[in-house]
């Protein structure tokens, strides 16, 4: 079967945009993307959206962006598995392309959030739990992985000073990455003495709402070929599971069992094992996040996430360079954008293009790891270059 | 009735809406599926094992261990008056799992990994509208068990 290959990848500054709709934002990334791919828009023959519609007033997202990219009639659809939306969306334009319906496609992930207030996210977020059993005690995002958190350093001794480390790690690259969020560098004294949000999580263990948009633009292997040549990163591994819904059915609180399953998949159809991948994206909503991937993902064993940063084996030089664009954690985290954002990451990793200051030497197998929800849904996808 | 469940409630319709009655009258009820005998808590009408739609209530102990925990300092919306308050997840001692918040009888600074407690059903005595809950307390908590009806 033909290989799938990116051959354009755009992304928008992440931040507070005030100033743009969300089909503005998506706007941008498709622009960015057709420039660097050096593409007419008329190859393009399909649009996947991943977006999560709660956040905004507009409904049904797809068709406005079709309409603002003046892509009619082309067809567009939306893919929406909470802050897994992008990937699903990179993978049912990779299955069209595989399937031979389509050749070339567009995914654009896209979020506008900031229209929301806090309190109002807090419990939109929350009610990503089960609303019948949990959401009723006041549950939040944070406070689901703040009980994995505690869980996980109750069994393998993990500390506080372990999952400021991550956020240092993240701060440290966002502040050479100018599309980030947050581009300044924290201290672990100032990540602890940070606000609590969930005990044992505070403000610097959690991600930050955002607004943004990224676009990655996919074809088949001999399309891609002539369009990209030499610069084309091509997606060859692609798995996708999920775990419950509840955390009152799942059969630990250390991991995601979704992660563990969706890299299996990915490793196997891409032939390689978690000691290959050069340069790694992982979906860090909160700081425990990013320590359970790292064990999900086998970059190291069960319960060593916590030394895995602490000795640096996460940074660029190490083991397993892990978010060195600063995660969702300093480049923000606009939902659907999100695995997208990692998608283009990786391809400018693989291409060599991601600037002296975070460039990871000799890239030529890369990951990403995006996580809907509390590990409901979960994608990992593996990219190579010849 | 499964209006009555929470101090906010997302999901007032469900097949097994006969849980919220039997909590205002002092019964912890998990289900148990009446082809092949498995339990569930939270209770489901369709058996995930055998996937029969027919089940009855059976009273659950409440005797569980704490199987995690946090302390939600950032309250989404409807909690604002709570914070801060503690979530722990529960393993029961014949199966199945909850959520709830901890009750008055806990020091919120000795909650751990593995402490024993018992699941109470509760009212909200401030509300006008029938709102039922439980909360985790300290094994031996009593608590007055009415039947309304």
């Amino acid at each position: 079967m033909s290989r799938v290959g990116i051959v354009g990848i755009g992304h928008t500054v992440f931040g507070r945009r005030s100033d743009a709709t969300v089909q503005e934002l998506a706007f941008e990334a498709w622009r960015d993307a057709l420039a660097d791919g050096d593409l007419d828009p008329d190859v393009i023959e399909a649009t996947v959206i991943g977006s999560v519609p709660e956040y905004h007033k507009q409904r049904s997202l797809a068709g406005v962006i079709q309409e603002y990219l003046n892509l009619n009639p082309k067809p567009t659809w939306l893919t929406e598995v909470a802050c897994a939306s992008g990937s699903a969306a990179i993978r049912t334009a990779w299955l069209s392309i595989k399937a031979g319906v389509h050749d070339v496609v567009a995914v654009i992930g896209c979020q506008k959030m900031t229209e929301l207030e806090t309190p109002e996210i807090l419990a939109l977020m929350g009610r990503v739990g089960d609303v019948q059993w949990e959401s009723g005690f006041g549950t939040t995002f944070p406070g689901y992985y703040a009980m994995f958190a505690q869980r996980h350093m109750h069994e393998f001794g993990t500390t506080a000073e372990h999952l400021a480390q991550v956020a240092v790690k993240n701060h440290y690259y966002g502040a050479r990455n100018t599309k980030a969020l947050f581009q300044k560098e924290i201290t672990t004294a100032k990540a602890l003495a940070s606000d609590p949000v969930a005990s044992p999580l505070t403000v610097y263990d959690c991600c930050a709402n955002a607004d943004g948009a990224a676009c990655v633009i996919l074809a088949g292997e001999s399309a891609a070929r002539k369009m990209g040549g030499d610069r084309v990163v091509w997606l060859e591994g692609n798995g996708c599971a999920t775990s419950s819904m509840s955390v009152l059915r799942r059969p630990d609180l250390t991991g995601i069992p979704s992660a563990r399953e969706a890299a299996d998949q990915a490793y196997r159809m891409a032939g390689i094992t978690a000691g290959d991948v050069k340069v790694a994206e992982v979906h860090d909503c909160f700081t425990i996040a990013e320590i359970m991937a790292y064990e999900d993902l086998g970059f190291c064993g069960k319960g060593e996430g916590g030394a895995f940063v602490a000795e640096k084996q996460s940074y660029i030089g190490g083991a397993t360079p892990v978010n060195v664009d600063g995660g969702l954690k300093a480049k923000g985290h606009p939902v659907g954008a999100t695995g997208v954002s990692m998608a283009c990451e990786m391809v400018r990793q693989l291409r060599g293009e991601a600037g002296e200051a975070r460039q990871v030497p000799d890239a030529d197998i890369g990951l990403t790891h995006n996580v809907g929800g509390i590990g409901q849904y979960c994608f990992v996808n593996v990219f190579k270059k010849d | 009735m499964f209006e009555w469940f929470g101090k906010v409630n997302f999901c007032p319709h469900t097949k097994v809406d006969g849980f919220a009655g039997h909590l205002r009258a002092g019964r912890l009820m998990g289900s148990t599926c009446t082809a092949c005998g498995h339990l569930s808590f939270p209770p489901r009408a369709d058996c995930p094992a055998c996937r029969h739609g027919e089940f009855e209530f059976t009273e659950m102990s409440g005797r569980g261990a704490v199987m995690t925990f946090t302390t939600i300092a950032a309250a989404p919306a409807g909690f604002e008056d709570e914070v801060p308050f503690q979530l722990g997840v529960v393993d029961l001692e014949e199966g199945g799992r909850l959520l709830a918040s901890f009750g008055d009888t806990v020091d919120p600074e000795k909650i751990a990994i593995d402490m024993p407690v018992q699941v109470v059903p509760r009212l909200f005595e401030e509300s006008e509208d029938i709102k039922v809950h439980y909360t985790l307390e300290i094994p031996g908590t009593t608590w007055v068990k009415t039947d309304p009806e």
